[in-house]
């Protein structure tokens, strides 16, 4: 078999939107993932006050918290993105928002795209935000609330900030691996980089080459992405040790 | 020391864990103002679980703990307000890494006070002077010795203008020779009249500083006496035999 990569240089342009397309998907459903993460994770890490209605609260908030990190777990984010579009984003139920940001990205098919992404990395980045909590000493907290700050100061000002920075790298990671999941929303018709490569695939009738020139791109977004975070992994890990 | 007026008064305190151990056996205890009150005893006999009950670091299963007037141990008390008045110096020192020295001192008053800026800055800056710290204002804990970081817990407790200074075993996890830079700072508290519960190892800050030195086995105050007659006329068997062991 013989490949013709000079002939899908006409095609280049919907390789450069379907990047576009897969860095700001990417990019906006792992920013509105981890304020998720985060609230998942305070409400399962949140200890039932004194009172009968804290405590049902408390319960029913980690059930539902619960139920969400079990079932986006234990399902295909295939079906994930396919039930958030036909089911959720109905016009009975929701109807698509419509608007269009940079000529190429329309909202009826990137917003399911996006709360679809987000709910399902919230879920996973959640445990890791939760094990990033739990990791700070507690005699952190201790030292604050003795000092009279309240449970949420000594959250917003003590715990956080050090519970962050131990789990940025994997922050970032959860950045690459978007990256890569969000090709599935090319089922629903989303513009992204692997619906363009089928696209180009169809117009030029040869399969290889599209396939080819995406699987590079994707790398070029994943590796230099790694190699940076690998590189801030390494400056964090020095300031530790000043 | 002048004693006048009682501080905290606790009142028959128990502190059970898995409901079977009793860490505090019905323990009453009354600490005036001006008082250095300095607990000794075996590890595990209660002494860390009673202090930090006094600010509610450990809520005891029953009891009463007064702080001026008020059983902050009782239902619907917001504790926060009641502990800014009580510092804690903790045995690891809990420094916020995150934060400069400075940072780590003027948080709380800024926050809990609302102090302005500038006057927590000051008010950080002439307590570090005092420890002899004024020029590590910009490092990070991480930059600092043992008994630096311990200086430093020290002042920023005293950033918070407490009525009574706990201090959980201040000097069990540094290094000998920075012990006594530790000790020193908290005997000039004590001689400024600070109220201050300790507890310690150490027997030579006991015999010299305290007002009352208290001896706790299996979670009850087992004898209290001043410091001399504590330590040359032990009553009970049980401290005989501890004496007998640390001196």
């Amino acid at each position: 078999m013989e490949l013709h990569f000079e002939k899908m240089l006409q095609y280049a342009p919907y390789f450069e939107k379907g990047v576009i397309y897969t860095i700001v998907l990417s990019a906006c459903s792992v920013a509105i993932g981890f304020a998720l993460a985060l609230m998942v994770a305070l409400i399962r890490l949140s200890k039932p006050g004194r009172s009968t209605l804290s405590k049902a609260v408390n319960k029913a908030l980690h059930l539902i918290t619960g139920l969400y990190i079990e079932v986006v777990r234990g399902t295909p984010m295939l079906v994930q993105v396919m039930i958030v579009n036909y089911v959720v984003f109905n016009p009975a139920l929701i109807p698509k928002p419509k608007f269009t940001l940079f000529g190429i990205i329309t909202g009826d098919l990137f917003v399911p795209a996006l709360v679809a992404i987000s709910l399902n990395s919230g879920a996973y980045v959640a445990e890791i935000v939760r094990g990033g909590i739990q990791g700070v000493d507690y005699g952190q907290t201790e030292a604050c609330r003795s000092l009279g700050m309240s449970k949420f100061q000594n959250m917003w000002y003590i715990v956080l900030p050090q519970g962050i920075k131990n789990i940025l790298p994997a922050i970032a990671n959860e950045f690459v691996t978007i990256i890569k999941e969000s090709s599935v929303c090319s089922v629903i018709g989303v513009q992204e980089l692997m619906k363009n490569a089928q696209m180009v695939q169809g117009a030029s009738f040869m399969p290889a080459e599209p396939l080819l020139i995406a699987a590079g791109l994707y790398l070029c977004m994943t590796i230099p992405t790694s190699k940076i975070i690998a590189y801030f992994e390494r400056r964090m890990r020095r300031g530790d040790q000043r | 020391m002048a004693t006048s007026g009682n501080l905290i008064q606790v009142k028959d305190l128990v502190k059970t864990f898995d409901s079977r151990i009793h860490a505090l056996d019905h323990v009453s205890l009354t600490i005036n103002q001006g008082d250095v009150v300095v607990i000794v005893g075996p590890s595990g006999s209660g002494k860390s679980t009673f202090l930090r009950s006094l600010n509610l670091l450990e809520e005891p299963t029953s009891g009463e703990v007064i702080f001026e007037g008020v059983n902050i141990a009782g239902k619907g008390v917001n504790i926060d307000a009641h502990r800014q008045k009580m510092g804690m110096v903790f045995q690891h020192f809990n420094l916020f890494p995150h934060l400069t020295i400075l940072q780590n001192m003027t948080l709380a008053p800024m926050k809990v006070k609302k102090m302005p800026q500038k006057e927590a800055e000051e008010k950080a800056l002439a307590l570090l002077e005092r420890v002899g710290l004024r020029d590590r204002a910009g490092a990070y804990p991480i930059q600092l010795s043992g008994g630096q970081k311990q200086r430093v817990a020290i002042v920023r407790a005293l950033c918070m203008e407490p009525e009574v200074m706990l201090f959980d075993e201040p000097t069990s996890a540094l290094d000998p020779e920075m012990v006594g830079e530790v000790l020193e700072v908290m005997r000039s508290l004590a001689r400024e009249g600070m109220t201050m519960v300790v507890v310690t190892h150490e027997m030579g800050f006991a015999r010299e500083v305290a007002t009352r030195v208290i001896f706790m086995d299996t979670g009850k105050v087992v004898e209290e006496a001043p410091p001399e007659e504590f330590f040359q006329n032990p009553k009970s068997d049980r401290l005989k035999d501890f004496l007998a062991k640390v001196l």
